[in-house]
This record gives C-alpha cells, sequence and structure tokens, in this order.
C-alpha cells in the first residue's frame, strides 16, 4: 500500500544531513561544552556554531539565542520569564485566543501567582486585530503574545501592525513563530518583536530542540536555575547533538525557504481545491491568503474526527485532527471554537500538513482514499441522516 | 502501541447492524454533539426479545466500536436481560477501552435501555387507549 505522511507539524522527518552531522557528537565528540579541557573546546565551538546558524535564519545575533529543550519550553520561558521580569512594572497580560497551550497554560499559571490576564479574540479566519490589542492594553501591562501563524488553521497573524502597537505602547511583545520559522521567511528586525520561539519541528531537524530568541537588553527570569549555561538564563548541560541538528537544519533552511515553499504550495493549493469539489458540506478552516504554505485544514460536517483519522490510517494516510474525540482532555479545539465554528462543526476537523518530502501521489491518494471514508461515517451517522431527511444543517 | 484493542479496532472497521429500521418498536437517542458522540438505536421487539437492532452513531471509533458491539450482544436477549447491561460489561467484552474514552464514549448500554424504556412507554400508552 502506497503510504502518504500528511502530519508535518507534528514531527517532520530528519533530513539525512542532518542526522550526519550530529553522528559524530552521539560519538566520539562527547564533551561537556563547559570543561575547559580539549574535549570541551570541541563541543562549545559546536555549540556556538549553531547558535550563530540559528541566529543567522531569523537575522539576530548568536548572543540573543537561548536553546531549551521543546518550543514549549520555549514559550514557557517567554510568558514566564519575561512577565517575571518586569512584575515591578505591572502584572498584565494579553495572548491571542488562539495560543499554543504552552502559552495559554503558562498564562494561567501566571495567574495564580498574581497576574492579570485578557484573551485578544480573532475573528473567522482566525486573524488578530491589531486594534483588538491596542484597546486592551492597560498602564500595567507588561507582555503581549500572538503567535506568528497557526498550525492547526495556518493563519499568519499581522505581527509587524501589532508590533508597532506594543512598541508604542511600551510593552514587549512575544510571538510563538514555532509553526513559521523555517517554513516562511522570519525577519526579528523586520517583525518588530521582542521575544520569538522556534522549534526544530518545522526545520527537519531533530526533536527536543528549541530555542527562544530575547533581544538584547530584555530581561529574562530563568525557569531552570543551575550554572550559567546559555548565559544563566537556561541551566543544564547542553544537549550537543541536538543543538548542533538544529543549527545544520537552520543553515540548510536559510537557502531553500523558497523553493520548500513552492514546492510545498503546490501540493496544498492542489488539495485545498479539489477536495471540496469530491466532498459536499465540507468547510475550509482558516485564511484564504494569509496562511501557512503547507497547510490545508477542514471541518468534514457530520462526521468526527478520529473516525475520519484511523479509517484513513488504515489506507496509509497519515492526518490529525482538533476533534474533541481526538484530544486528550476530550475537548474540541480552542482554535476552532474561538473562530467561531460550533462544537458540532469542530467535531468534523482534519488537517493535512505538507512538508518537503511530499509527492503529487500524496494529493492524489487524499483525493482517492477520503471521499469514500467520509461517505462510509456518513452512512453510520444520525446526523447525516437527519440532515438528508430534513435538508437543514449542511454548508 | 496503538490505542485499541484488536476487538475495538474489528468492531470500528466492522461495525455490525448499521442502519435505521423502518417502523421500530423503539428508540433511543444519547449523546450530544459537544461531548463529541451521539447515538441513535432502533429495535424490533419479539415475544420481549429483542428480535432486530440498528444503531447510527456520530462519534470517534470507540463510540462506533461500542455501538456495534452492544447491538451483537443484545439480539435475541430478552429486555430485561438488556436493561442490565452495563458499560463495564461492553467495555470488557470489547477487551477495554482506553480510560479518557470510557465515560464519553461507552454511551451504548444506555442508548438501548432507552429504546426499550421507549418501547414499554408505548406499549403502556397503547394498553391504556385500548382499555
Amino acid at each position: 500500500m502506497r503510504k502518504a505522511y500528511l502530519d508535518n507539524i507534528s514531527a517532520t522527518a530528519l533530513l539525512p544531513e542532518i542526522r550526519e552531522a550530529m553522528m559524530p557528537y552521539l560519538g566520539e565528540l562527547f564533551g561537556n561544552p563547559s570543561s575547559l579541557h580539549d574535549w570541551g573546546d570541541v563541543a562549545r565551538e559546536a555549540v556556538n556554531a549553531a547558535r550563530s546558524q540559528v541566529a543567522g535564519l531569523i537575522g539576530a545575533s548568536a548572543g540573543e539565542i537561548i536553546f531549551t529543550g521543546s518550543g514549549s519550553e520555549s514559550n514557557n520561558l517567554a510568558i514566564k520569564g519575561l512577565a517575571l521580569a518586569q512584575q515591578n512594572k505591572g502584572k498584565h497580560i494579553l495572548t491571542s485566543a488562539i495560543e499554543h497551550f504552552s502559552v495559554l497554560h503558562s498564562a494561567k499559571t501566571l495567574e495564580k501567582w498574581g497576574f492579570e490576564l485578557d484573551s485578544i479574540p480573532v475573528d473567522k479566519y482566525g486573524l488578530v486585530d491589531p486594534d483588538q490589542v491596542k484597546k486592551r492594553i492597560r498602564k500595567d501591562t507588561v507582555l503581549v503574545s500572538v503567535m506568528h501563524a497557526n498550525s492547526e488553521v495556518g493563519t499568519i497573524e499581522p505581527i509587524a501592525e501589532i508590533a508597532r502597537v506594543t512598541r508604542e505602547a511600551g510593552v514587549i511583545l512575544h510571538t510563538d513563530a514555532v509553526a513559521t520559522v523555517g517554513t516562511i521567511p522570519v525577519n526579528v528586525a523586520e517583525l518588530g518583536v521582542d521575544a520569538l520561539s522556534l522549534a526544530g519541528n518545522q526545520l527537519y531537524g531533530p526533536k527536543g530542540i528549541a530555542a527562544l530568541w530575547v533581544r538584547k537588553g530584555v530581561r529574562v527570569i530563568p525557569l531552570i536555575d543551575g550554572g550559567i549555561q546559555e548565559d544563566g538564563r537556561r541551566a543544564g548541560t547542553e544537549n550537543v547533538p541536538a543543538i548542533v541538528g538544529m543549527g545544520k537544519a537552520a543553515e540548510m533552511a536559510a537557502g531553500s525557504i523558497p523553493s520548500r515553499t513552492k514546492r510545498i504550495q503546490k501540493l496544498r493549493n492542489c488539495l485545498l481545491a479539489q477536495l471540496p469539489t469530491v466532498i459536499e458540506n465540507l468547510l475550509v478552516t482558516g485564511h484564504p491568503r494569509h496562511r501557512l504554505p503547507g497547510n490545508a485544514s477542514f471541518c468534514v460536517r457530520f462526521i468526527e474526527g478520529e473516525a475520519m483519522l484511523m479509517l484513513l490510517n488504515s489506507q496509509g494516510v497519515a492526518v490529525t485532527s482538533g476533534s474533541a474525540c481526538t484530544s486528550r482532555a476530550l475537548k474540541a479545539s480552542h482554535v476552532l471554537i474561538a473562530m467561531g465554528i460550533s462544537h458540532e462543526v469542530a467535531q468534523g476537523s482534519i488537517l493535512f500538513s505538507f512538508g518537503i518530502n511530499n509527492t503529487p501521489e500524496d494529493v492524489d491518494r487524499v483525493l482517492e482514499v477520503l471521499p469514500l471514508v467520509v461517505d462510509r461515517l456518513r452512512q453510520m451517522s444520525p446526523l447525516y441522516s437527519k440532515f438528508i431527511k430534513e435538508g437543514k444543517g449542511g454548508v | 502501541m496503538p490505542i485499541y484493542s484488536d476487538k475495538v479496532m474489528d468492531h470500528f472497521m466492522n461495525p455490525r447492524n448499521v442502519g435505521e429500521i423502518e417502523n421500530p418498536d423503539g428508540i433511543g437517542e444519547v449523546g450530544n454533539p459537544i461531548c463529541g458522540d451521539m447515538m441513535t438505536f432502533y429495535i424490533k421487539v419479539k415475544d420481549d426479545r429483542i428480535d432486530d437492532v440498528k444503531f447510527k452513531t456520530f462519534g470517534c471509533g470507540a463510540a462506533i466500536a461500542v455501538s456495534s458491539m452492544v447491538t451483537e450482544m443484545a439480539k435475541g436477549k430478552t429486555l430485561d436481560e438488556v436493561m442490565k447491561f452495563t458499560p463495564e460489561l461492553v467495555a470488557g467484552e470489547l477487551g477495554g477501552l482506553p480510560k479518557a474514552k470510557f465515560h464519553c464514549s461507552n454511551l451504548g448500554a444506555q442508548a438501548l435501555h432507552k429504546a426499550i424504556k421507549n418501547y414499554r412507554d408505548k406499549k403502556k400508552e397503547k394498553e391504556a387507549a385500548s382499555t
């Protein structure tokens, strides 16, 4: 059976060149970057080189990069670390309603620690309106966090415009750019943000490595205390092989974003255009234009996402869903709900995310298999029989 | 490791007794789309036993497997026997369900109970009307 992996937001394939670059550091080059002998020197040089490579990808300086263990850790460090560093100035923070849980739950923790939170709404496409940010900024607001793009619906946020608002108000702006760095051009100066999270996730690099960029001069309180690794902002012996891998991944991405985008977008556009012609009552979620190149997200009416995902998997097609049944918390995607989509429709969420290893055959496979899967589940669905009988509730 | 047992996968991939019954003796509807799962069960009753049962389910793999399994368990049983079905019993027959799925998706027994209650209510009404 032909397999089609269309879940690149969950994990990307490690590129062979990146694995090769990492291998010596899983072997004879095992030194600790803090050590003052030859073994240490080699490891330290490797980490420094990777830091420059990662900084280069986003137009930053190497000293502004803090390596962390995951995108979630980067977001935790940003939200908690930046807010705590400024708590004498104020205790009010703003996040958009569609942030990743590592941002939203970090903010919830701050609330327990005495901070006040406000949520910035999104429109039906998942877009944040910079005026809505402006309206919510108070004298005691110390941090705003809006993601660069939402990986679930693909919507790219107007970060540069939001940055104009926060800069005018003198408030720190963090953006979670895990979904965008390596996928579309990201430049910290052009975005105008003060802190930015990125991960190996979308870079075809290893797992367990990510980074937080913090503009020089902006203070961040560390979450992990100990040694003075990462300039005292994140203690713990560096994960040298993974850091080297992320550096290599950043270097490879830097030169190839336009060609990657072109290739991925072509496949994605094909699916976005054709799927609605073979499946009725299909809602495209996310913004029609301001959208990640690899994202094709839908809600299929009258059926549920996990069942779709499992039947697709039995046909060798790997996807993900934002349905309540798919999530461990058994809650419908907060992103879809924030966009005003009903719980019932959100249950039919299905997300295809393309990467550089996908081919036109993968799109064909989806177009061949998904209509059969949908039909099969609709034949079982009481909501569909009701729709057929009453002709109501379609999109 | 897959999250579902082989038995669950079998009933999900090849569900038994999917559909509707024309002029059913009882209908039972449970769940709501906010929780994620909705089930409609149709029964035909003969000599106080489940003569035929069909279902339609909107929900995840577990919800579909539970629906299918419970229809197989119910066929030919007396109504009183089926009224004793519990979610634990159905989950046991399926070789277990993931913890998170136990409450939200395991509504098959409840749906059947509702269908039987619907049948019994209708029967009572008929008897009352004829006396």
